[in-house]
């Protein structure tokens, strides 16, 4: 277990100074996300092109670990398709929780989040903008059917 | 540095924390610091090898068989609520109910005494620091019932003074429920006083002691709530066991909360009458080796003597609050004049739950989040605290971890 290895340059980095942070208004969609245990908040917006995710904010307080990861999800989802960016989040999840899991290529910065497999309570924090964006992406989906 | 030399002479903190085994142990290649008592406690080896002695040698079911050991399992059973008696000064072994902890004597209050009076706009007054476990009960109730909740405010030390309970108190207050110490803050409250201004207005008390009977001397006789609540596991006993001592003439007049065996006297389809106190409340089979280790937790208090456990956390806390109030950065959320030995604390550009992390990594554990108290945080305007504190067996060295540990994470921080 080593401190160096959860709190690397980048996360320390995108926790002191957030990328894509605040609210966009008007926007197509956004979430709340809420983690009860540690107090964490967080408030993602977006807007949409079709199926793409044209634009997207993120703001909320949290621990270093769910600010530097909302940040860098912020940025690595920008302009994706909503089927790449579900594939991104099935990507990050493995390299969160799973021990054996090699970190794939394309995940970028996103790969930093690797240390934090070893900090078991952590995981929530890294993947809670995960499950934020999620609930915001398919409460867009659920609007454009009832429509 | 030491204090005060004699003080150390008279309590031997070094012994005290042997008698912990767990306390020696590592954490990540660390020597384990623990400095989270106020969520629970440690166990003495007195009390380990209470249980172990009871589960070896004596179990069987109590209140049952005629046989030799439901006799001594009884017997110890009884024996433990004897000395829970004894160590709250409670008058009769009637009044006191084992639970399986605070919050569940908290909802058996709720559910038996207050669901069956309140009334439409009665009101339920709780003060700004409570935890959980005494603000839901009394929203489920109030929700039963149409009663409404007051919370009387504290100010930015984290105070609830006898004014603000004055202002509070009104011609509807049914039933005043108080911490006597926050977990959250270390904040004592003057329950004796409150106990009285409410008892004027007609109200009913419920005290929860769950931060209190740890670190102070609970003399019930002199309190005279009308009930007190506490658990084992914040005194050195074991999780799943607690207790209710109520005021008997309430206790009587109450319904049964939970129905099952060992709370009847006679069963039949038609009518079921109930078994008196305090077995009425204490259906089904209860947790025996618990019971028998809350009795071995509170021969240990008393070995060691209460008011020594106290005087020693009060140096600690003392010690503590200057130290830390040295750190750069660091802000102490709630700094009453009278607290117990807890210090919740935020240190800037950190968040508790970085922090929490990386004082781990250092050996040292602490909580970090809303303690059960959001209330609280929201009052502060703060996510969470990160919190440190004191039991019989911490030390001034402990504190010096802390501190170190602290400076570590503001170096990763930088």
């Amino acid at each position: 277990m080593d401190l160096k290895d959860l709190y690397r340059e980048v996360i320390l980095d995108h926790n002191k100074s957030p990328r894509l942070f605040g609210r966009l208004d008007p926007a197509d969609s956004s979430a709340d996300g809420h983690n009860p245990l540690c107090g964490d908040r967080l408030h993602v917006t977006l807007r949409l092109e079709g199926d793409r995710v044209s634009d997207l904010r993120f703001d909320g307080k949290g621990c270093a670990i769910s600010v530097a990861s909302a940040s860098m999800m912020c940025e690595a989802v920008k302009g994706k398709h909503r089927d790449e960016i579900s594939h991104l989040f099935h990507e990050v999840h493995d390299v969160l929780t799973r021990h054996d899991a090699p970190v794939p290529e394309d995940l970028g910065k996103l790969a930093a989040l690797s240390g934090v497999r070893d900090f078991p309570v952590r995981v929530k924090c890294a993947s809670l903008c995960w499950h934020t964006l999620n609930a915001a992406l398919e409460r867009s989906a659920a609007t454009v059917q009832t429509e | 540095m030491s204090a005060n030399p004699r003080a150390v002479d008279r309590y031997d903190a070094a012994s005290v924390w042997r008698d912990f085994p767990i306390l020696a142990r590592e954490v990540h290649g660390r020597p384990l610091v623990f400095l989270d008592s106020a969520a629970s406690s440690q166990r003495p080896q007195s009390v380990i090898d209470a249980v172990d002695n009871y589960e070896k040698l004596h179990h069987a079911n109590v209140h049952r068989g005629v046989h030799q050991l439901s006799q001594e399992a009884t017997a110890m059973f009884e024996h433990a609520r004897e000395r829970v008696r004894e160590f709250v000064n409670a008058a009769s072994t009637r009044q006191v109910i084992f639970t399986r902890g605070t919050t569940e004597s908290i909802n058996l209050v709720a559910q038996s005494y207050a669901r069956t009076r309140l009334r439409p706009g009665d009101e339920i007054l709780l003060t700004a620091l409570e935890h959980h476990a005494n603000i839901v009960p009394w929203q489920l109730v109030a929700e039963q019932t149409g009663a409404v909740i007051k919370v009387v405010p504290m100010d930015r030390r984290g105070v609830v003074s006898l004014e603000a309970f004055t202002s509070s108190l009104g011609p509807r207050t049914r039933i005043v429920a108080c911490a006597q110490v926050s977990n959250a803050l270390g904040t004592v409250l003057p329950v004796r006083e409150i106990t009285r201004l409410a008892h004027a207005h007609g109200a009913v008390v419920l005290i929860d002691g769950a931060q209190a009977v740890p670190h102070q001397k609970v003399d019930l006789a002199k309190l005279d709530c009308d009930f007190y609540a506490f658990s084992a596991h914040k005194m050195y006993g074991p999780t799943g066991i607690g207790v209710l001592v109520g005021r008997e003439s309430l206790l009587e007049s109450m319904p049964p909360w939970q129905g099952g065996g060992d709370m009847i006297l006679t069963v039949s389809f038609e009518k079921t009458t109930y078994n008196a106190l305090p077995f009425k409340f204490e259906a089904g089979t209860p947790n025996i080796s618990g019971a028998v280790g809350l009795a071995a937790a509170i021969d240990y208090i008393d070995k060691l003597g209460i008011d020594r456990i106290h005087a020693h956390e009060q140096r600690l806390l003392t010690l503590a609050t200057e130290k830390l109030s040295r750190v750069p950065g660091l802000t102490i959320i709630g700094t009453a004049p009278d607290k117990a030995g807890v210090i919740s604390f935020i240190v800037d550009g950190v968040h508790p739950h970085d922090l929490g992390t990386i004082l781990d990594a250092e050996g040292v554990a602490i909580r970090t989040g809303h303690h059960c108290a959001m209330p609280v945080m929201d009052f502060f305007d703060v996510p969470a605290t990160a919190r440190a504190s004191f039991a019989c067996y911490s030390r001034e060295s402990d504190i010096d971890a802390l501190v170190d540990a602290l400076a570590r994470a503001r170096e990763v921080f930088n």
